[in-house]
Formats: structure tokens, sequence, C-alpha cells
């Protein structure tokens, strides 16, 4: 059994805003949800297969379903944080592989921006029923100061360099600036990145991604469907999910859940990471992107800082063009989960539909990889293969 | 430098599973859960071993003794702190902060001490002190 061409994605669409203090959670997810339908060439009463995430207002997708007032046969709200999109449109491709449902809509919107989230340096108070609650939540964990316990730890293992991960955001920033809602369309240069604030060490403010509103949505489908619609066919061909935890006090926190999920994408696809022409990367941090890049199997373990130096990330010039639309170091990460939007630049480039500055040449075979919740404890990790068709 | 108690340290939340180990933090012991079934100890701690499955999980006193596996210092916090894992001697790595010395001098692989923070309202947490 598997996902491979059983499914297509054959809407995206990403809300243009970046600050939405006139809009609700709910209204942006059934603005993104129309987006991707219009897109696709497909209506609301196309969709029975219903798909979201903790963003999505309420527990679970009841309420969603009703805003949206949708006629479901099949839904599915698992929550894997940033990440979850990646997993879901492989779950909708699940779905439709077994016929549960023929028209999955997946959405994700948020308003943290105009919430005044202090997002990354804050302590987030937890649920008291989490077990490593009491053992976590006094020392002060904060979004950024647990990823950079990532980067500490890497470059003490394998001398990964503030430059080299830099370079990350750098190129990040060449590709923000042909996109015109980019909220830092500014090209920077490494030494912006080093002379910006350390937020917590190794990590300055242009290590860390934006704070944005916004949202995203995309529509997978059935082969016999998606064949009938006007759009560029984008297939799902592989997939891969997982948690790495911290496993009872023996762990590496060098690595990502991407060393898991990855290597189950590319088995189910049939490719190699020599094969990809393009990836988006979750790049909450430049430290998240390295990671991954290096799990993924794009350069060996530890080798990730050469890889990333240098431009080798910048669409036309490096090797493993990333983040074409600026990511979420530069372009935006709507309701602080940036998967969605990883997807929908893949199917950009897979259609040939990305800023022509930065469209990869035949772009034929397409990854989105992405980490959910706290790379520094226990994250999930999900992988996406697309092939265009 | 010392900055050791600059921050408010929230209380632990106290639960069935972990409430001898609190009560042995509010004596200045810093005991860990090790499983008499397959001899490991694990971190944080449960009631049933995360190795063998064993519910034979015992309240054993630890040396206190460890190594910084890797720390960050937040700089971006009213107080800067450092939030650190260190390896104990006796196998599994915790999340803890590293107090009471110069944060700029901080190494990975550095030998630390345990020490109880006190908390708001609640029993005092481990952390570490940079041995001199």
């Amino acid at each position: 059994m598997t996902i491979k061409g059983r499914a297509y994605i054959a809407g995206a669409f990403e809300h243009p805003t970046r600050h939405a203090p006139d809009k609700t959670v709910a209204q942006l997810h059934a603005e993104v949800a129309l987006g991707a339908l219009a897109d696709a060439g497909l209506t609301r009463a196309d969709v029975d297969g219903y798909f979201c995430a903790g963003d999505a207002p309420g527990p679970g997708p009841a309420s969603m379903a009703e805003y949206l007032n949708l006629n479901l046969r099949h839904v599915d709200s698992t929550e894997l944080g940033g990440t979850s999109y990646v997993a879901l449109a492989a779950h909708a491709a699940e779905a439709i592989a077994l016929g549960k449902c023929d028209v999955a809509l997946i959405t994700l919107a948020g308003r943290p921006r105009s919430e005044g989230m202090s997002t990354g340096t804050t302590p987030r108070l937890r649920d008291p029923n989490q077990p490593e609650a009491a053992f976590e939540f006094p020392y002060g964990l904060t979004t950024a100061n647990g990823y950079a316990m990532c980067a500490m730890r890497h470059r003490h293992q394998y001398g990964t360099t503030s430059e080299q991960l830099a370079w990350i955001k750098v190129a990040a920033s060449h590709h923000a600036q042909h996109n015109p809602n980019a909220m830092l369309p500014e090209v920077v240069t490494v030494e912006d990145v080093l002379n910006s604030p350390v937020i917590a060490d190794p990590l300055h403010r242009l290590d860390c991604c934006v704070i944005s509103d916004g949202g995203g949505a995309i529509v997978v489908t059935r082969p016999e469907i998606a064949k009938k619609l006007k759009r560029p066919l984008v297939k799902i061909i592989g997939a891969g999910e997982t948690v790495k935890h911290l496993s009872g006090g023996t762990f590496d926190l060098t690595t990502s859940g991407a060393a898991r999920s990855g290597p189950a994408a590319f088995a189910e696809a049939g490719v190699t990471p020599a094969d990809i022409k393009y990836v988006s990367i979750y790049d909450s941090f430049t430290i998240t992107v390295l990671m991954q890049i290096e799990d993924l199997g794009f350069c060996e373990k530890g080798a990730g800082g050469k890889f990333v130096a240098d431009g080798n990330l910048i669409s036309g010039t490096g090797k493993l063009p990333f983040n074409t639309d600026g990511g979420g170091l530069c372009n935006n990460h709507p309701a602080n989960r940036g998967g969605m939007t990883k997807v929908i630049e893949a199917v950009r480039q897979l259609r040939g539909e990305a800023h022509l500055a930065v469209q990869v040449k035949n772009c034929g075979l397409a990854l989105a990889q992405g980490t959910g919740m706290q790379l520094g404890t226990r994250h999930c990790s999900a992988t996406l293969i697309m092939e265009r068709e | 430098m010392s900055k050791a108690m600059a921050r408010n340290i929230p209380a632990p939340v106290v639960t069935v599973e972990t409430q001898a180990f609190w009560n042995a933090a509010r004596d200045r012991r810093f005991v860990i859960p090790v499983c008499a079934a397959c001899g490991k100890a694990h971190w944080y701690p449960r009631a049933i071993c995360p190795f063998c499955d064993s519910a034979k999980v015992e309240w054993r006193a630890a040396s206190g003794k460890g190594a910084i596996y890797t720390f960050s210092v937040m700089r971006r916090a009213k107080e800067p702190y450092v939030i650190a894992y260190v390896t104990l001697a006796e196998g599994p790595t915790m999340m803890t902060n590293i107090v009471d010395c110069d944060f700029d001098a901080l190494r990975i692989g550095q030998p630390v001490t345990v020490i109880f923070a006190a908390t708001d309202d609640g029993p005092p947490v481990p952390m570490f002190k940079p041995d001199r």
C-alpha cells in the first residue's frame, strides 16, 4: 500500500496579508479555503474531506467545518505543530487512496502579530498534565533558547559557525526581495545577521523567523478529478512523519526527526536527495534549516555548515534552491506555523508559477520538510515529496 | 558575576507521580528515578521505565555531579539566564539552569554540581553551578 500517485495537489492559496487586525481567525481560514478552491477550479460543495490542526478555532475540526458550512464524510485534525500541514497533505492522500474522500481541503490561519504574542522569547504556559512540564517550565524554556541549545551543540560537535548559519538567512532574503508580500524584502548580508542583537546564544535576531498574521490552504484530490481540472498536475509521491523526543534522557540534540521522516518519504517516492530540484525547508530558525538539510541527506551529517555557505541555497546560483518565497525567515510565518507555506511554494515551483527571478528551471521534483513544536525538546517532523506530471 | 537568583522561578507542578522527588528536593536531596528491573536511570521522572516498561522505578540518591551537554544564554530577557542540558554522572541528560557563574566563561563539557533554587510558592528545583 502506498500513496504514490494516488492523489494530486490541485489547489493552493497563500493569504497575502501579513497583518490582519481587521479579520478573525475563522474568517482568515475561510478566505484561504475559498482561495485554494478557486485556484483548483473547484467549489465548497465539492469538498468532502476537511483537514486542520491546532490553529483552527475551537477543538478539532468542528467549528471550522460549521463556519465554512461543509458537508463532510472524512475529517482529520492531527496536531503536529507547525509541520501539521505537510503531514496533513499526506494524510489527505491516504484518505483519498482509501476512498474515504474525493476532495480534501486543508486550511491554516492565525493572527499572532495582531494579538501581540512575543512568541519566541517568553516561556509558554503548559497543560499541567504534560508530564514533562515541571522539569522544563521552571527553567525558562522559550522557543528561541530551545533551538539555540541545538545550535550550540551543533557548533560543538561539528564546528558549525554563526557565519554559516547566517548564510541561510542571506539566501532567504535574496528570494524575499522578489516577493511583494514578504515582511522582510531587504537583502541582508552575513555581517547584517552577525551584527543583529543576540537573542539566545548563538542565535541572533536575524537567525529567527518573523511573526506574522495570515494563512494558507491546499486542496488535494484524486487523479480522476485532478486531470479534469485546468491546473498543472502536482502529484504526491512520498511522505514520512515521526516524533523525535528526549528518549528518557538519552538524546542527540543535533539531529531532527527529518532523519526518520525523510528516508521514509524518499523510499516511498523511489527517489534520492540528488533527484530533488527544489526544497521547502521549515525555517523557524536558521539552525532548523541546517539540521533538516543534513538529516534529509542533502549532505553528510555535520557538513551542513559548509553546505549552506556561500549562497548554495540561492535559486539560480546555488546547488539546492530553498524557500524561494523568502520562507519564514523573511516572508511570513502565519499562526507561528510554517508548514503550509512550505507546501504552497513547492507547488508553485512544480507548476512553474514561482516568481521568474527564483523559478527553478525544469522543476519536476520538489520536497517539503517541516518540524513542529520544539527542536530542543520534542518535535514532530513531516516530509512530503511531490512530482510534476 | 553572579546572577544566580535574579529570575523568579515558577513553581513546578507536583503530581502523584513525582511527589517523592519534590519531597526530597524540599530536603535539598537530589534523587533520580532508576529502574530496579533494568538498572537504568531516566529523565524526566516517570512511574514506568521508558527503557523496559517495568513499573519498578525507584528513587535513588544521585551524586549531583554532571557535565554541561549544551547551553544558551537567554539575552532577550529582563535578567539574562542560562538554560542548559546537563548529563548526569548516572547517565541521563536533564534540562536545567546553570547559575552562580560567569555566563561568558561557560563551555560544553564543563563539570557542574547540583544546587537547589527556590521557586515561587513551590518546592525548590535542581539547578547546577560550575565546579571551581
